[in-house]
């Protein structure tokens, strides 16, 4: 073989093939993204065309009378996301410092895992123990404590104020806070490792406590890719189905700003009614918000990966 | 070329790789500069200089390596046997049939001993499996590991030591009866008793390929080669018979990086 | 001095939340934990692996939802990882310059975080409105489509772990890109692969949302692909929303057994990963 000539004259045909297989399968996920808004919007097109905007500003979803308003779900979907967001950024952020400088070296990876499992708990689960256990606990408990603490703060008061039913936005609202802090903490806690050692070191070098060195130095330095780890823990709260579904009392209707009040959200009103639906308005109405909250979590998505990508740059720049 | 074994006498030298008029760059940067040499078939070429001289690079060349990162490009002309290798229509498979190497460090593949060997193997020759088994055998015989592996062919080539590693990789390297054989540093990552083994290994295997060797040792370099060239900054500084370069260098800029004054 | 007082106080204050914020957490956990094994004890019997889901009133087990289940989770991985890979092997050994590389990764990264209600939706509108009802293919396909970006990204991560001079080395052999992939690069990203692949396993397995238009879910045994297939999470929907006693309790049997195979498939993989991350 060694008399062999260089010129090979063709290309090795299996390469090309296996290069242009690897290549189609990656097409499909654009166009798997693209499929996803079209056919959606195939399918909600008769609802738009009859209601417009009206339908994201108005409350009545009554299928026999074939109309539809979003007002209702769509207030579900974003309350019960800046409620969960309230309390887990906050809570992600504590643990975030906790595992990056608090912790016994030995405990952080168990102590990790044991976050990172909460994202693991399928959100039937969530949904399921919501509802039995959690739901009557807080309305025995968690309820009356709010409305007697919280409820009298002038106009913050008016969010916990009426009966105690347990299940509601509120309710929702600290289930979604529950599932999504795993992500928005090991986002935090990944960003907050990247923080050059020297930066630290720096700080404390010149007497710094450990609140003052995370707060003046590694937050500042990680801004970026806080933001997009909330973002992301976003982006799950807007999608998620079962565990809202549950609990949060499928009522369609908004009586009054209460957290208290059940309420809907585009996930849960989809789970309950889209496999019931009748062809024709009432599917496209659902379609419709299928649609809206795809855009809504994509968009909210691309975001929170673009902050992302900007931290990672200017990492790479500075290494 | 004929593949008959005849043992030449050694007065007369082959040219096996040329180097005519050759440039490179890693994007803008001109890495080789204007490079001329010759490298004898059967002979040990050792290519010496201080690190980020360009020795590697110029190795990296002959397999045409540099086609895997877009940003690198080669102009002039190399010739392999009387080819230029760095023509558009060349099959580099071919040419790295041809032209095999061995890396700084150890880098056997995630599969068997046998197999490890066996995959360069069945690429370029249509064997049966009594014959595949047959090259490894050969070619691990060649590599010297023959006796140390033997009764473990089925365990993966992650499992030897480093030295083993190495000549594992070698045996490969051979495996695919190659005419040249590029090696990039191939003890650095080594003890110094298995270094003296490869040492020993290149000077047998110099019998039947040609060898082109990248190394920081100097008196790697002395003891093993035939011919050493002495680069800096990309520049071909220095090249000729092994003993004449270290003994009696031509210019004053190889004689202090040999003596140790510089580098 | 006094300002020193201040700010060391500051300091244990800030730190004593990020304690509490800890425990927080892991509170959380443990109490679902709890009741998941407290409740699903209970309901645990011969009958939930050997008997047909009930009708309310008599006794039952979660056979067919069990098998169902099986058969989507299965099928759907069969589906989703050779396309998963494929796409990754592109990402990460071609694409890594090239617009359609950066472009998929990025696509591909927002996919996983997709709401997977809307993939249900999507295989509703594409593939269940045509063929005019629900089966079990289309839940396979839903499933799948989720699958697809966990592989894809694992694979991909896992590539770029290894190093160049191993990818070199089978290149300096002679070797075609595809064999110096498949033989050399993918093998040794093996176990990474894996992982992701018992991840994505993981997560579909407790997926309710996308089966809902899908897959439904069926009171009795069927295999038949293209009917509706009876499958745990839908049949625990269905038994804890509802007000019947023995339909909770299965349900909470259920939920015991998607928790504690999904926790198992996660922390089993992360304990060989990690053994294999260490030689």
């Amino acid at each position: 073989m060694s008399s062999r000539s260089l010129i090979g004259g063709r290309r090795d045909i299996g390469d090309i093939i296996f290069f242009n297989v690897t290549r189609l399968f990656a097409l499909l996920s654009l166009l798997l993204m693209a499929g996803i808004i079209v056919a959606l919007a195939i399918g909600a097109w008769p609802a738009i065309l009859k209601f417009g905007t009206r339908f994201l500003v108005t409350q009545e979803w009554n299928p026999p009378a074939e109309q539809f308003g979003a007002l209702v779900p769509i207030y579900g979907t974003i309350v019960t996301s800046l409620v969960a967001l309230i309390i887990a950024v906050p809570v992600s952020f504590g643990i975030a410092l906790f595992l990056t400088e608090l912790s016994p070296v030995w405990l952080r990876r168990p102590l990790g895992i044991a976050i990172e499992l909460l994202a693991a708990i399928p959100s039937i689960v969530y949904g399921m123990w919501g509802l039995l256990i959690f739901a009557p606990i807080f309305a025995q408990y968690g309820q009356p404590f709010l409305t007697a603490t919280l409820g009298h703060i002038p106009f913050l008061g008016a969010l916990f104020a009426g009966p105690p039913l347990g299940i509601g936005i509120l309710a929702a609202g600290i289930i979604l806070a529950i599932m999504i802090i795993p992500f928005i903490a090991s986002v935090m806690r990944d960003v907050f490792d990247v923080t050059p050692a020297m930066l630290k070191e720096s700080a404390y070098g010149v007497g710094s406590t450990t609140w003052e060195v995370v707060w003046n130095v590694v937050l500042p330095y990680t801004k970026v890719g806080v933001i997009g780890g909330i973002m992301l823990g976003l982006g799950r709260a807007l999608g998620e189905t079962m565990a809202v579904t549950f609990v949060i009392g499928n009522t369609n209707l908004i009586s009054g700003i209460s957290l208290y009040a059940p309420g809907t959200s585009i996930t849960a009103t989809l789970a309950n009614e889209f496999a019931e639906a009748t062809p024709g308005l009432y599917t496209a109405a659902l379609m419709e918000l299928g649609l809206i909250l795809f855009v809504i979590t994509l968009a909210v998505l691309v975001f929170s990966k673009l902050l992302l990508l900007r931290l990672a740059r200017q990492e790479g720049t500075k290494t | 070329m004929s593949d008959a074994m005849m043992i030449e006498p050694q007065v007369a030298l082959e040219t096996q790789m040329a180097f005519r008029d050759f440039d490179f760059y890693y994007g803008k940067f001109h890495a080789l500069k204007r490079i001329n040499l010759e490298i004898y078939k059967r002979q040990v070429t050792a290519f010496i200089g201080p690190s980020g001289c360009g020795k590697s690079t110029l190795l990296r060349t002959m397999n045409r390596m540099y086609d895997l990162y877009p940003e690198q490009r080669a102009t002039g002309e190399l010739l392999l046997d009387g080819e230029n290798v760095l023509d558009r229509n060349v099959d580099v498979n071919v040419l790295r049939a041809k032209v095999g190497m061995v890396f700084q460090k150890p880098t056997p593949f995630p599969m068997s001993i046998y197999e490890n060997i066996a995959f360069g193997v069945r690429l370029h020759e249509r064997l049966n499996k009594g014959l595949v088994t047959e090259r490894v055998e050969w070619a691990l015989r060649k590599a010297a590991l023959w006796d140390e592996v033997k009764d473990k062919l089925g365990q993966s080539g992650m499992s030897l030591s480093g030295g083993q590693q190495q000549r594992l990789c070698i045996a490969r390297g051979i495996a695919v009866k190659p005419e040249v054989l590029l090696l990039d540093e191939p003890t650095s990552a080594l003890d110094p008793i298995s270094t003296m083994r490869i040492e020993e290994l290149i000077t047998e295997l110099k019998e039947e390929f040609t060898i082109a060797i990248v190394t920081h040792n100097m008196q790697q370099a002395a003891r093993i080669s035939d011919f050493t060239a002495y680069m800096y900054l990309g520049e071909m500084i220095e090249f000729g018979v092994t003993d004449q370069v270290f003994i009696k260098p031509q210019k004053k800029q190889t004689e202090d990086y040999i003596t140790g004054r510089f580098g | 001095m006094q300002l020193l007082t201040q700010r060391k106080l500051v300091n244990r204050f800030a730190l004593t939340l990020s304690l509490l914020a800890m425990s927080f957490g892991l509170v959380w956990l443990v109490w679902i934990l709890w009741t998941t094994l407290d409740l699903g004890l209970v309901g645990l019997s011969w009958e939930l692996f050997t008997k047909m889901t009930p009708p309310p009133g008599e006794s039952g087990g979660l056979l067919n939802a069990i098998v169902g289940s099986i058969v989507l989770v299965g099928l759907a991985t069969l589906l989703g990882t050779p396309i998963g890979v494929l796409s990754g092997i592109y990402i990460a050994e071609y694409g890594q310059h090239t617009w359609l590389g950066k472009t998929t990764r990025f696509v591909n990264d927002i996919l996983l975080s997709a709401p997977s209600i809307v993939i249900g939706l999507f295989i509703y509108a594409v593939y269940v409105a045509r063929v005019g009802k629900f089966s079990a293919i289309s839940g396979v396909l839903a499933l799948a489509l989720i699958v697809i970006p966990v592989v894809v990204a694992t694979t991909e991560n896992m590539l770029k772990l290894i190093p160049a001079t191993l990818r070199e080395a089978a290149f300096a052999l002679g070797a075609p890109k595809r064999a110096v992939i498949l033989s050399v690069t993918l093998r040794a990203a093996r176990a990474g692969v894996i992982t992701g692949v018992l991840l994505a396993v993981a997560r579909i397995s407790g997926e309710t949302a996308p089966l809902l238009f899908t897959a439904l879910s069926n009171q009795f045994w069927s295999l038949d692909l293209n009917e509706p297939m009876a499958n745990l999470p839908v049949t625990i929907f269905k038994f804890a929303m509802s007000p019947f006693a023995d339909w909770q309790r299965i349900a909470w049997a259920g939920v015991f057994l998607i928790t504690a195979s999904v926790l198992g498939l996660n922390i089993i993989t992360r304990v060989l990963f990690r053994q294999k991350h260490k030689n």
